[in-house]
């Protein structure tokens, strides 16, 4: 009945040929040119056609100019043009993702990492290129039990939706261990998807890569619909944006939660567990997706500040102003193109803000992030002044035990 | 300018390959097909030439699990026509592919005679690079491999195709055509086309099926065995802070007269 009701809801397909006689395109008609977009934008300054630009031409019916450059490969869909419009303009959900698809099919050239990426996550459903097999590799080494609902496909209260960098990347798993451990400790009843989840596909979205978004939906759907649980709980942030703002309209009713917030709701029964004093000075990250696009400030910063023996600084741009780390809408494998157009990656310049608070520990909740701000730390050569965890990494070594948090 | 090109499945490598229990073959099974990389190149540089020239270019395979997705993205890359060779399920060794091919692609109607036929120089279970160049010879035509560039002369007669030798040197030959060519790399790494672009071929175009005449000519090689090789054990883990592998290793290199 739900899904029903969802599915009615949808409005038709907008296009961007259709755009300004839909509501929320004839919308950007009320544009008021102020150009708050383009100067909020991280790469407002090298694009050829910043947002206010591209209303301007779509205004005039001359958007093909603008299909025609490359420009909005630099949008790397960090919300912060939509969150400081003062029309309210909706130019990260409904402007830029349909500008970005129609330029990325005329793009003479894909930029090689991100056609590796996006191959890799049509054929293996992550772009990283691994066996769909060894999605569940880390569950051995969780040191809690991690039930995989294939192998018991039981009804299940939380579906831990992983993801690709999370589940993949070795540092990632870190954070796969310890979101375990802090479900386990919580005595929380969930499950994996194993070698049967695929990549959300929001980035591949916001690359301008639709179709394959479509197929990593409809595979990840068809397989939610195989099993009985009350929510889903995932550790991207990304994955989280498309499961709550988009799959929703393709068919999913579950409540979607992000691990962070999820585990912020449960700070009355974690907060005894956490027993282990830390001695960390910490500054926060706020991802874009979860920060703008969500609202979701406070959660975090509950969560660190519960840590015993951790003192929470703030970088100078926080909360809505914070500054992206570059790895959205496929710039995590656009650092090469960046490069080639000679400008700097937007992670060094969040981590040369965050070592000036004299933190020692970046937390992030982006499972991009641990990478991205890692390899600028090293190129920054920062590498001792600060380590990037996840949140989740500090509440699971704050529940004390060998090794940060068996019980 | 027409091209023909010759394009295979090969055991994706990202999987964890299995013997079958005959001990002689791999468990087909357990194996997930991916396109042979350079025949993906060898495709890019048909498509490259086409740009360029104009004509037509056309896409065949073997039939094979997942092959249709693979003709599908090539008519999706700007191919014209493709062509499925059903050849039953036996696994045919390289040798025996190319007469397959030799037989098969004259009775193709409207196929032959092509300017120019490509395939990947090699594949990873073909690694002496056996098919092309045994086509060529029984379709009595010019053959060249290890193919990194390919110019088509203005009346379509003649090719000037590049090849890479070792020590940065570069060869240059001028072929007459018709002539089939085994393709390392194209002059630009093979595009990619948008999912959305696969989905509406499928709908919009359909790949030829053609049946395989019955082979009367068994290989003169027989495999006779396939192991994964055996691990000797013999790697030693150093442990330690980084100052103290540092020296173990300083201290070996130098035990062994190499520092």
């Amino acid at each position: 009945m739900a899904v029903a009701a969802t599915l009615a809801e949808a409005p038709p397909e907008i296009t961007l040929d259709n755009l300004l006689a839909s509501p929320r395109g004839r919308d950007l008609l009320t544009c008021i040119q102020c150009g708050t977009c383009a100067g909020t934008c991280p790469y407002g300054d090298v694009m050829d056609w910043p947002p206010r630009r591209i209303i301007g031409m779509l205004r005039e019916g001359l958007i093909e100019e603008v299909l025609a450059s490359d420009s909005l490969l630099f949008c790397v869909t960090c919300y912060a043009c939509m969150a400081k419009c003062p029309r309210g303009l909706r130019l990260t959900e409904v402007l830029l993702p349909l500008v970005k698809e129609q330029t990325f099919v005329r793009l003479p050239d894909v930029p090689a990492e991100l056609q590796k990426a996006l191959t890799n996550t049509l054929r293996y459903g992550n772009p990283q290129g691994e066996s769909a097999k060894k999605r569940a590799a880390w569950i051995p080494s969780a040191g809690v039990p991690v039930r995989v609902l294939s192998a018991d496909p039981r009804p299940v209260d939380v579906l831990w939706f992983v993801e690709c960098y999370t589940a993949f990347h070795p540092r990632g798993q870190d954070n796969c261990r310890a979101t375990a451990k802090v479900l386990h400790a919580l005595g929380v009843d969930f499950a994996v998807l194993g070698s049967e989840e695929k990549c959300a596909g929001e980035c591949a979205r916001l690359a301008g890569e639709t179709g394959l978004f479509e197929t990593l939906t409809d595979a990840n759907l068809k397989v939610f619909g195989k099993y009985t649980f009350n929510r889903i709980v995932t550790s991207g942030a990304h994955a989280y944006d498309a499961l709550t703002h988009v799959y929703p309209s393709r068919g999913l009713a579950a409540p979607v939660e992000h691990t962070t917030p999820y585990f912020a709701r449960q700070l009355a029964a974690l907060k005894p567990l956490l027993t282990k004093k830390l001695g960390y000075t910490v500054t926060y990250h706020d991802s874009c997706v979860l920060g703008r696009h969500s609202g979701m400030y406070d959660e975090p910063r509950r969560l660190l500040q519960a840590l015993p023996g951790v003192k929470l600084v703030e970088m100078t741009h926080n909360r809505i102003n914070s500054t992206c780390c570059g790895g959205g809408g496929g710039g995590m494998w656009l650092d090469t193109f960046f490069k080639a157009k000679g400008q700097e990656r937007l992670a060094d310049r969040r981590v040369r803000e965050a070592v000036a608070t004299g933190a020692d520990v970046l937390a992030v909740s982006c499972p991009y992030e641990v990478s991205r701000f890692e390899d600028s730390l090293k190129v920054l050569g920062y590498e001792k002044k600060m380590v990037v965890r996840d949140v989740v990494e500090l509440l699971a070594e704050a529940l004390g035990g060998p090794e940060g948090g068996a019980q | 300018m027409n091209t023909l090109v010759l394009m295979k499945m090969v055991p994706d490598t990202v999987e964890e390959l299995e013997i079958a229990p005959d001990g002689k073959s791999l468990d087909v099974e357990a194996v997930r097909p991916i396109v042979s990389e350079r025949d993906d190149h060898a495709l890019e540089q048909a498509l490259l030439l086409k740009d360029k020239h104009g004509g037509t270019v056309t896409v065949v395979a073997l039939e094979s699990r997942d092959v249709d997705e693979v003709l599908f993205t090539a008519l999706a890359k700007g191919a014209d026509r493709a062509v499925k060779v059903a050849a039953g399920d036996a696994m045919l060794t390289a040798a025996e592919t190319a007469a397959l091919l030799a037989k098969v692609l004259p009775a193709v109607p409207n196929l032959l005679p092509a300017q120019l036929i490509v395939s990947g120089c090699q594949a990873i279970d073909d690694l002496d690079g056996v098919v092309a160049p045994s086509l060529a010879e029984r379709l009595q035509l010019p053959y060249l491999g290890i193919v990194t560039g390919v110019e088509v002369a203005a009346d379509g007669g003649r090719a000037t195709v590049y090849k890479e030798y070792a020590g940065g040197t570069r060869g240059r030959y001028v072929v007459c055509l018709p002539a089939v060519l085994g393709v390392q790399a194209a002059e630009k790494p093979p595009r990619y086309v948008p999912v959305a672009k696969v989905r509406a071929t499928m709908k919009a175009k359909t790949i030829e099926c053609v049946e395989a005449p019955a082979r009367d000519e068994a290989s003169l090689l027989e495999i006779a065995a396939m192991t994964k090789p055996q691990a000797a054990g013999r790697a030693e883990m150093l442990e330690g802070s980084p100052e103290e592998v540092a020296s173990k290793v300083a201290e070996i290199l130098s035990s062994r007269g190499l520092a």
